[in-house]
């Protein structure tokens, strides 16, 4: 523990927050590990910005940047060295949090007896570096899905109770992000332990760190820290002002669950009908989605079982199959399922939207079908005077 | 490994597996299942398997191509493309309780089937010094097409996973677990970047049915198809989405023409390929 250290410990966390280089990122991951955490963050691999366990700051994605569009994800390389210039990637923390597939129990035969184990084993302490504003509100949305009613997921709850989460603003939005007209990002909202905003330049590379609960503060105060200085603090701000500005993407100006329960015969469903390939790549990249389905194993000799949950999407068939067939048949009741849940019915269902704008469903789509581009022909086709349409 | 004769006792339910035109893979998937094998043994007798019984005598001819049965569980790998297969296999569905294809050729015809779309004389003369040897039917056909399936695994190979599930769930009287959904589910579920996203590669894992475990973007290779169509395939979007990953219409009919290029639902590529051709699809519209 530094001198410096000392200092900001008797301090209480004020708003003006703290100012740390590269080292102090260095030294979290280090703090991290050393505090027995997981610490899970962004890394560049195969050829995208992936989350994995870091073993040391080091693996950072350190002067990588992405270019996205629909359908479409690059990494591109950045002369400023900056470890958090890109936004939402191919996974988010519900891999972690609310994992593709996890054991539930499993049952065995024993001399006749049928003995029954849960799969209740201590989950790691995860510590979630670099989570973006947008996927800070959608593990709140997800609390809210998998803890927050009658049915509670135990499994969930064990990961999430421990975990900590480590925000780093948005500074370098996609041109598929949509988070300011969510509600959700740039700027980061609460539930967080430490929140840090990323600046990289001709004054340097530093970080404005804030902390946002005891555990947040107790660790920061172990980081080579120094007080925030007002230029950092007003170019880490203005930083994260502009890219509200810079939003590749938005939502049409309305009230999406209003507009998705008076357009359910809207021939636009039609048309995305027949471009969806019903893969069900939107509901697996998408931070909020939670379905699941089960599946029983059995062994050979037929005196052991597990019992399995892995995640679904209302994509397949098998997901709406009662008896006599699935119920929702065609491209057109599966898409349509699908947006009007995120955007409508999850009000109904949970009190907030289902969508938090982090466009990964746009990005990994395979053929490219746009949540907003979507959303936006349903909501001209509810206006009564309809542009006429540009000639192209 | 010897099949030994068993007594009449033996309470264990009967397995035969069948061979028709094929390269045998499929079947050997049985053996590779090196640390279930002897599990499986205990469980089934295995009464009818030519690719583990030793042929008697020198000449190597005295293993039975046909088995008396019944069995209750009939694996069939292959598929018909002889006269005498086509009555082979109605013999193996009256000896068989419960007839599971295993693989691409057994399921969609296999990538013999692509005498379907040419003339089988024309290959004979091609491939064969003496065609008049070979006695041939001009199309390659799934088993389904001869008699009533139970079941259709599909791959080719096979997965093991996928076999053994098989095996089990109908020894446990329930409905095996093999989902029909894209390749994609297991791909994320896996944790894969996409390779049609990230890299541009074509991929058809969207149209492709599950059961490898998303192997070839695993190792940054799109899939091509080798567990044939997953259940309601969007064949022209996919091929929409082919075109736009730079495959030419000649790469995109041929890309379908593999293991399972007799599938039905592959019928209409061809001219969806080639419609491709007429009208690209206009740009943000
Ligand atoms: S619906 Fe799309 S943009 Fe919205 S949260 Fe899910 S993946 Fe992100
Ligand atoms: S919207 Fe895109 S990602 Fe989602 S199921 Fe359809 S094709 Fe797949
Ligand atoms: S790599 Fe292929 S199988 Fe995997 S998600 Fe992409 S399109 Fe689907
Ligand atoms: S990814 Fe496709 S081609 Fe590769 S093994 Fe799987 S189904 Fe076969």
């Amino acid at each position: 523990m530094t001198a410096d250290a000392d200092v900001n410990a008797a301090r209480p966390p004020g708003p003006d927050g703290l100012v740390m280089g590269k080292d102090g990122l260095a030294a979290l991951v280090d703090v991290l590990i050393r505090r027995g955490f997981t610490v899970v963050g962004p890394t560049a691999r195969d050829g995208a910005i992936v989350l994995a366990e870091l073993t040391s700051a080091d693996e950072l994605p350190y002067g990588w940047g992405v270019e996205l569009e629909a359908g479409r994800y690059r990494l591109r390389e950045r002369s400023d060295g900056a470890a958090f210039a890109h936004a939402a990637g191919p996974q988010s923390w519900k891999s972690f949090l609310h994992p593709s597939r996890v054991r539930e129990w499993s049952a065995d035969r024993v001399e006749g007896e049928l003995v029954l184990t849960a799969d209740r084993g201590t989950p790691p302490r995860y510590a979630f570096l670099g989570v973006r504003p947008c996927d800070l509100r959608a593990i709140a949305v997800q609390d809210r899905v998998l803890t927050g009613g009658a049915y509670r997921d135990p499994g969930y709850e064990g990961r999430r109770s421990g975990a900590l989460l480590i925000v780093v603003e948005c500074t370098e939005p996609g041109a598929t992000c949509f988070c300011a007209s969510m509600g959700t990002g740039p700027a980061a909202g609460p539930g967080h332990d430490l929140v840090m905003t990323e600046v990289a330049d001709a004054r340097g590379h530093r970080f404005w760190v804030r902390s946002g609960s005891r555990e947040g503060a107790e660790i920061l105060a172990e980081l080579p820290t120094r007080p925030a200085d007002a230029e950092t603090r007003e170019t880490a701000r203005a930083g994260v002002t502009a890219a509200a500005d810079r939003m590749g993407r938005s939502m049409p100006e309305a009230d999406l669950r209003e507009l998705m329960a008076g357009t359910l015969d809207a021939p636009r469903w039609d048309d995305v009908a027949g471009r969806c390939l019903t893969c069900g790549n939107c509901t697996m990249v998408c931070p909020t989605c939670f379905c699941t389905t089960t599946e029983d194993v059995t062994d050979l000799t037929g005196d052991h079982a597990e019992r399995w949950r892995l995640w679904d999407s209302c994509f397949d068939l098998d997901f709406s199959n009662l008896h006599g067939g699935p119920v929702r048949a065609s491209a057109r009741s599966r898409y349509r399922q699908w947006m009007t849940h995120k955007l409508g019915t999850w009000y109904d269902q949970f009190g907030s939207s289902g969508c938090v704008g982090c466009g990964r469903c746009i990005v990994w789509c395979p053929v490219g079908i746009d949540i907003t581009e979507e959303a936006a022909a349903l909501h001209d086709w509810t206006r009564p005077e309809r542009p006429d349409p540009e000639p192209s | 490994m010897t099949l030994q004769p068993v007594p009449a006792t033996d309470p264990r339910p009967t397995l035969a597996v069948w061979k028709f035109a094929s390269c045998d893979g499929c079947q050997l998937t049985l053996l590779d299942c090196e640390d279930e094998l002897l599990g499986l043994t205990e469980r089934v007798r295995i009464d009818h398997f030519l690719e583990m019984t030793p042929a008697e005598g020198a000449d190597g001819g005295r293993a039975r191509l046909e088995g008396r049965g019944p069995y209750d569980l009939s694996l069939v790998e292959g598929s018909i493309t002889t006269a005498e297969d086509a009555e082979r296999i109605r013999h193996v569905r009256r000896v068989s309780r419960y007839l599971v294809t295993i693989g691409a050729c057994a399921t969609a015809g296999g990538i013999q089937a692509l005498r379907n779309f040419a003339d089988v004389d024309d290959f004979l003369a091609a491939v064969y010094a003496r065609p008049e040897y070979i006695s041939t039917l001009a199309t390659s056909t799934p088993i389904s097409a001869h008699v009533p399936v139970d079941f259709e695994l599909r791959g080719c190979p096979i997965d093991r996973g996928q076999l053994l599930e098989v095996v089990t769930a109908h020894l446990a009287g329930r409905k095996p677990r093999i989902p029909g959904h894209s390749v994609c589910f297991e791909c994320k579920r896996r944790g894969t970047t996409c390779v049609t996203v990230a890299h541009g590669t074509p991929c058809l894992g969207p149209v492709t049915h599950a059961g490898c475990g998303a192997l070839c973007p695993a190792y940054g290779r799109g899939c091509y198809g080798c567990f044939g169509p997953s259940d309601k395939p969007d064949l022209r979007s996919m091929v929409a989405q082919l075109r736009r990953d730079g495959m030419s219409e000649r790469d995109i009919q041929r890309v379908f023409r593999t293991f399972n290029a007799a599938s039905p639902e592959y019928a209409p590529v061809p001219e969806l390929a080639a419609e491709e051709r007429r009208d690209p699809p206009a740009e943000g519209s």
